[in-house]
């Protein structure tokens, strides 16, 4: 039985080119890792066989919808779930095609770690800068650069190293925390879960052992005390007549009971009477908790609002500056007003300036494009109809974050990451 | 320093709570679709934590075929009287009877298909805008590239290639008239997850699930209940097996598994053995392999 009280979480994502082999790495993870069943395996035995391969193709394991293998495509991002007795692991799995900058955004939202494929054949592209420059913008800490393909340049060493030492001079432009490199074969197994017999010559460890170990614990932010009001719980029963509990998920900080905390807009302090669950009134609740909580006084508060600590606030204002992705084929209109989700908050924003876009290849900033378009970066200056309390996303992604949705279609348009 | 670490099943629990809460704060007139299975109990438990101490605050829609398990409608029964919830249930012989679905002839008749019917009517009778419902993205792999939020137009339509993009904890459940959300809280558990959560936890369980005697037919490598709902081929015949179901649905297509597991345990070292996806005993699903990515589209949950 595995022991699930010590497991932890691990979600990370995959990016690569078409071709890298990304979907061979993941089959390959779920084939060895003993999560894919056998009904799975005859049905891509089946199809191996019949596209007349003399070996498993394990890529057809994350094979997804008609309407993608008609068009011999992957549409959009799919997740995936293997579980070794460490660690749970969730994998965002993105597509590498034309509408990779957004579906990787997508996917890097919620990582811990993200995983870019370079071919040891053509070592950094274009695509692998473009992959690194997104998973730093969306402040992923751990970077993992598996060089893959090695059976097709005679398990090399000096290739490996050649491409290793390119990704550190392209790298050192980029704000990441934690850099892995790893040469693997996906499809031969290289060092995916099994150590490879064919390079002596690599003395680190395999891809599983890293996913394994690497050390997630500091990723939350448990300093800045973060409580956005998701929810009002008033039973108006019997047995709870006077109850007025309000309902969130911790975004940072660690709340105990007696704490003296201070709720925006309104700014009226007081202390947290109790945190409740289900399970009974706990001593202590921090990130990613879902939780209740009741204070001394009778303050006004409803969705939306924000409990903080007095001495720790967010920033409040109605101009914001943020680095947004465009996520939409409809481009962004300056002259328009767009719903904005930030926290638990709705409120209208207009975009009051675009200073430059980015050029995701190269990193230079365009001043004078201002045309924002689908997969597009941009830096941009907001007005929103009432204030947000709000912390820089590189400091805390949950109050750091924020989308627009098209008022019209209703379809959401952006991805924002407050500076 | 201290730590602080939620374990993974803590973590997914958290996850679920506050997509249920959301659900309950963005929309007018949510409901949770209740199949009896262990997917939906453990959304109602979940739904239970949510909202505690208030009750929950929106009703579950059960779409019975007709075709049930006694046992499931005595726990559903059971369930809804312990924690004082409303139920609508949504009969598909009505939608037989009125006309707007045909019943299927044949050794495989179902009525799993014309549940879609039934639900999407009784969706627009009671004006829902979200209905929540216990799928997995681990189940299949139409189901792998759903949203938490899983926008339906007006016809009550998925369409897997314009889906909205879901970032951070952000949910959009923005709508136009007529249109609707379909709302996946537990998307990130799979089977086991599952099964160790309802241990952790304690929830009891239909009867089904565990090891007991029943007349079964084997056909198509799968065992199914013998009923009064199924038609036999000649060479068929019930045999009196030991089984248990890892999946409840429609008595026609759910088949069963040979096991003695008689506890959640014993379940669990099971489902920790065994190499089949569950989904592999649903008849269903093996119309084509691309059934489910069909019905989905049409609206079926």
């Amino acid at each position: 039985m595995l022991n699930y009280k010590a497991n932890e979480l691990l979600r990370f994502t995959t990016a690569g080119s078409v071709d890298d082999g990304k979907s061979t790495l993941i089959g390959r993870l779920l084939y060895d890792s003993k999560a894919i069943f056998e009904d799975q395996l005859e049905s891509v035995k089946k199809t191996s066989e019949s596209r007349g391969f003399d070996y498993l193709d394990l890529s057809l394991f994350t094979d997804g919808l008609r309407a993608e293998r008609e068009q011999s495509i992957t549409i959009d991002v799919a997740y995936r779930y293997f579980a070794t007795p460490k660690r749970k692991f969730i994998i965002a799995d993105t597509p590498g095609h034309i509408q990779y900058t957004r579906n990787m955004v997508t996917g890097a939202s919620t990582a811990n770690l993200a995983i870019i494929l370079v071919d040891a054949r053509h070592g950094v592209v274009e695509q692998t800068c473009r992959h690194s420059l997104i998973a730093s913008l969306l402040k992923i800490n751990h970077i993992v650069i598996c060089v893959n393909k090695m059976d097709l340049v005679d398990y090399s060493q000096e290739v490996y190293d050649k491409i290793v030492s390119d990704y550190k001079t392209f790298a050192s432009k980029l704000e990441v925390r934690d850099i892995h490199f790893l040469p693997i074969s996906a499809l031969k197994g290289d060092n995916v879960v099994e150590r490879s017999e064919n390079m002596d010559w690599y003395e680190g460890s395999t891809l599983l052992y890293l996913l394994e170990n690497v050390h997630i614990g500091s990723d939350n932010n448990h300093i800045d005390c973060r409580f956005p009001v998701q929810y009002v719980i008033r039973p108006q029963s019997d047995d709870h007549h006077d109850y007025r509990g309000y309902a969130g998920r911790i975004a940072s900080g660690v709340f105990k009971p007696g704490d003296e905390v201070c709720v925006l807009p309104s700014g009226f302090s007081s202390r947290i009477k109790s945190i409740d669950t289900f399970d009974g009134k706990i001593d202590e609740a921090f990130a990613p908790m879902s939780v209740t909580i009741t204070l001394e006084d009778e303050i006004d508060i409803s969705r939306g609002d924000m409990i903080v600590r007095v001495h720790n606030q967010p920033k409040t204002g109605q101009d914001i500056e943020v680095i947004i992705c465009w996520l939409n084929s409809k481009p962004l209109n300056q002259n328009t007003k767009y719903l904005l989700m930030h926290t638990t908050k709705d409120v209208k924003a207009i975009i009051k300036e675009i200073n430059y876009k980015i050029d995701i290849n190269t990193l230079h900033r365009l001043e004078e494009d201002k045309d924002i378009g689908m997969n597009d970066i941009a830096r941009i200056r907001l007005r929103t109809t009432l204030p947000l309390f709000y912390d820089s996303y590189s400091k805390n992604r949950n109050t750091g974050s924020l989308i627009l949705i098209d008022e019209g279609t209703k379809e959401t348009v952006a991805a924002g990451m407050i500076i | 320093m201290e730590t602080y670490n939620l374990n993974y099943i803590k973590e997914l629990e958290a996850e679920s709570i506050f997509i249920i809460r959301e659900v309950a704060a963005q929309f007018q007139r949510p409901a949770l679709l209740f199949s009896g299975g262990k997917d939906s109990i453990i959304m109602t438990h979940l739904a239970r934590k949510a909202f505690y101490p208030a009750k929950i605050p929106f009703p579950l829609i059960h779409i019975d075929t007709g075709h049930n398990f006694e046992e499931t409608l005595i726990y559903r029964d059971n369930l809804v009287k312990e924690i004082n919830v409303n139920i609508i249930v949504g009969l598909v012989q009505e939608s037989i009877d009125s006309g707007k679905a045909t019943e299927e002839k044949g050794f495989n008749a179902s009525r799993n298909l014309l549940q879609t019917v039934t639900l999407l009517d009784t969706l627009e009778e009671h004006k829902i805008d979200a209905a929540m419902g216990g799928a997995r993205r681990d189940e299949e792999k139409a189901r792998a590239k759903e949203r938490f939020f899983s926008h339906r137009d007006e016809f009550g339509q998925w369409d897997p290639k314009n889906q909205r993009p879901e970032l951070w904890n952000l949910l959009n459940g923005k709508k136009n008239p007529g249109e609707h959300f379909r709302v996946f809280p537990i998307s990130n558990w799979t089977e086991m997850d599952v099964w160790q959560y309802l241990h952790m936890e304690k929830i009891e369980l239909p009867s089904l699930y565990f090891t007991h005697e029943r007349l079964c037919i084997r056909r198509n490598g799968t065992l199914l209940a013998h009923s009064d709902y199924l038609n036999l081929r000649d060479t068929e015949k019930p045999e009196m097996l030991q089984v248990r179901f890892r999946t409840i649905g429609d008595m026609t297509c759910t088949g069963a598994v040979l096991s003695t597991a008689n506890t959640v345990e014993e379940i669990i070292s099971e489902v920790a053995a065994t190499r089949q996806t569950e989904r592999g005993t649903r008849e269903d699903d093996k119309r084509s392999d691309s059934a489910m990515e069909d019905r989905k589209k049409e609206g079926y949950f």
